[in-house]
């Protein structure tokens, strides 16, 4: 059992990873990484959205829609929860958590419109995941959401040098930079069956 | 006149103000779904589907969404047009809906579609969005067919899946897996921002103007996010 979970946590880490192997979550990737601080920030606020998410959604899910036949109102029913939940959180943050925030909440807006939660939730119930694999698997695309902003904050602050071809300033670069990045995430296709074999 | 001004509507979406090369919004779906030619296709004609439908209705209901929340109700009828697309899919071309899997519902969060609601079809007449949508559609399309052509002939020696006799045996195979993605797509747009410098225009960025999160988002990253709003209604003059 805590096999399996750490095998659903180190795929959805590293092979999976959202942004750089399955392309979700790329506006605030490329949008928000520009400084540490931020980069860090977002992908914590991330985190935590993709949790309770999760954790709202599953429910929703199995003990509302599965029993009346809806499956098919899944989008509609997601995107509406995840939207209730952040606009809910930023709420009880204000007003009990002043501090977290302070650090989190312009993030949170962010977060309604951003393909790698719906694409989380989504992708829980397609595989067929229980609730703690669930909440597992959510972790774990949040933790490689983070890991690849805080990475790809440090390489960025590298770029757009004196150097670069006036063609390939901003965007392009930062896509090619992206590119590079994404590359080094392939070298951990064969990880999951060599450290769990 | 009034004629070229509706086709103007429609081809403007083509090349001049291209969703994914020049405005740069749908970044996901246009990575993700390039591998191939088919794939591509088939996702840039769903996306144009819900774009001429939720435009329409959008647009139809513009006096009647009130102000503060209008970007839940653009939301929930995308999403509303979202499923019926998958339901039709998933009847009728099936194969198509298990390659596009996740994807074909994340167009609901695709901000080309919110986008184009935002800057569009709250402010247009009904015929106008619709045409409005139908070109930036087919620029989507478009945009989506060109880097699956690259990607796909490069990285697989093939086109649409049939082989190409001499690509075949030299496949760059690392442009269909998830690198070339970022990298044909910083290559375009770097030829994008060439033609755009040579003719004095500004080159593209991270397209914020149409999403709904852009004045949160600038301030995040400490843009001026006031500049961004004009420069989306200077759009729509």
């Amino acid at each position: 059992m805590l096999k399996e979970l750490a095998i659903i946590l180190m795929t959805s880490v590293l092979v999976n990873n959202y942004v750089l192997s399955r392309f979700l979550g790329i506006c605030p990737f490329l949008g928000v990484s520009k400084k540490l601080d931020q980069a860090t920030g977002m992908g914590v606020a991330v985190i935590f959205v993709m949790l309770m998410a999760t954790a709202t959604t599953y429910p929703v899910y199995y003990f509302i829609l599965v029993p009346n036949g809806l499956e098919y109102l899944q989008t509609i029913v997601f995107i509406l929860v995840i939207a209730a939940l952040v606009q809910f959180i930023e709420i009880v943050l204000k007003k009990y958590i002043p501090g977290l925030h302070k650090a989190l909440g312009v993030y949170l807006p962010l977060i309604t419109t951003n393909c790698a939660v719906l694409g989380v939730t989504i992708n829980n119930i397609t595989d067929g995941y229980g609730f703690v694999q669930s909440l597992v698997s959510s972790l774990g695309c949040g933790l490689g959401f983070l890991l690849a902003m805080v990475i790809f904050s440090g390489v960025r602050s590298k770029l757009d040098g004196p150097e670069t071809p006036k063609a390939f300033r901003g965007l392009p670069s930062t896509l090619i930079a992206a590119s590079i990045v994404s590359l080094a995430f392939i070298g951990f296709a064969g990880i999951i069956d060599n450290l769990f074999a | 006149m009034e004629k070229n001004s509706k086709l103007s509507i429609i081809t403007k979406g083509f090349f001049k103000e291209n969703p994914v090369f020049v405005l740069v919004l749908g970044t996901c779906p246009t990575l993700a779904t390039t591998t191939g030619v088919i794939g591509a296709v088939s996702m840039g004609l769903a996306a144009t589907a819900v774009l001429i439908c939720s435009n329409l209705v959008i647009s139809l209901l513009r006096k009647l969404i009130p102000d503060k929340v209008r970007i839940p109700c653009y939301i929930v009828i995308i999403a509303g047009f979202v499923t019926i697309v998958q339901m039709l899919m998933h009847a009728f071309l099936p194969d198509l809906y298990e390659l596009l899997g996740v994807y074909l519902a994340l167009i609901t969060v695709n901000c080309i579609i919110l986008g184009r609601a935002e800057m569009f079809a709250s402010k247009n007449s009904p015929v106008d969005s619709m045409l409005d949508g139908l070109g930036m559609g087919i620029g989507f399309t478009i945009a989506l067919f060109l880097m699956a052509t690259i990607r796909e002939v490069f990285g697989a020696g093939a086109f649409a899946g049939i082989e190409i006799p001499f690509l075949k045996d030299h496949t760059i195979s690392f442009l269909v897996q998830s690198p070339g993605g970022f990298l044909v797509f910083g290559l375009l747009i770097a030829i994008v921002t060439l033609i755009m410098n040579a003719q004095g225009k500004k080159a593209p960025e991270l397209g914020c103007a149409g999403c709904p999160a852009a004045a949160v988002c600038n301030a995040a990253s400490g843009k001026c996010p006031e500049k961004e709003e004009k420069k989306g209604e200077a759009e729509n003059a």
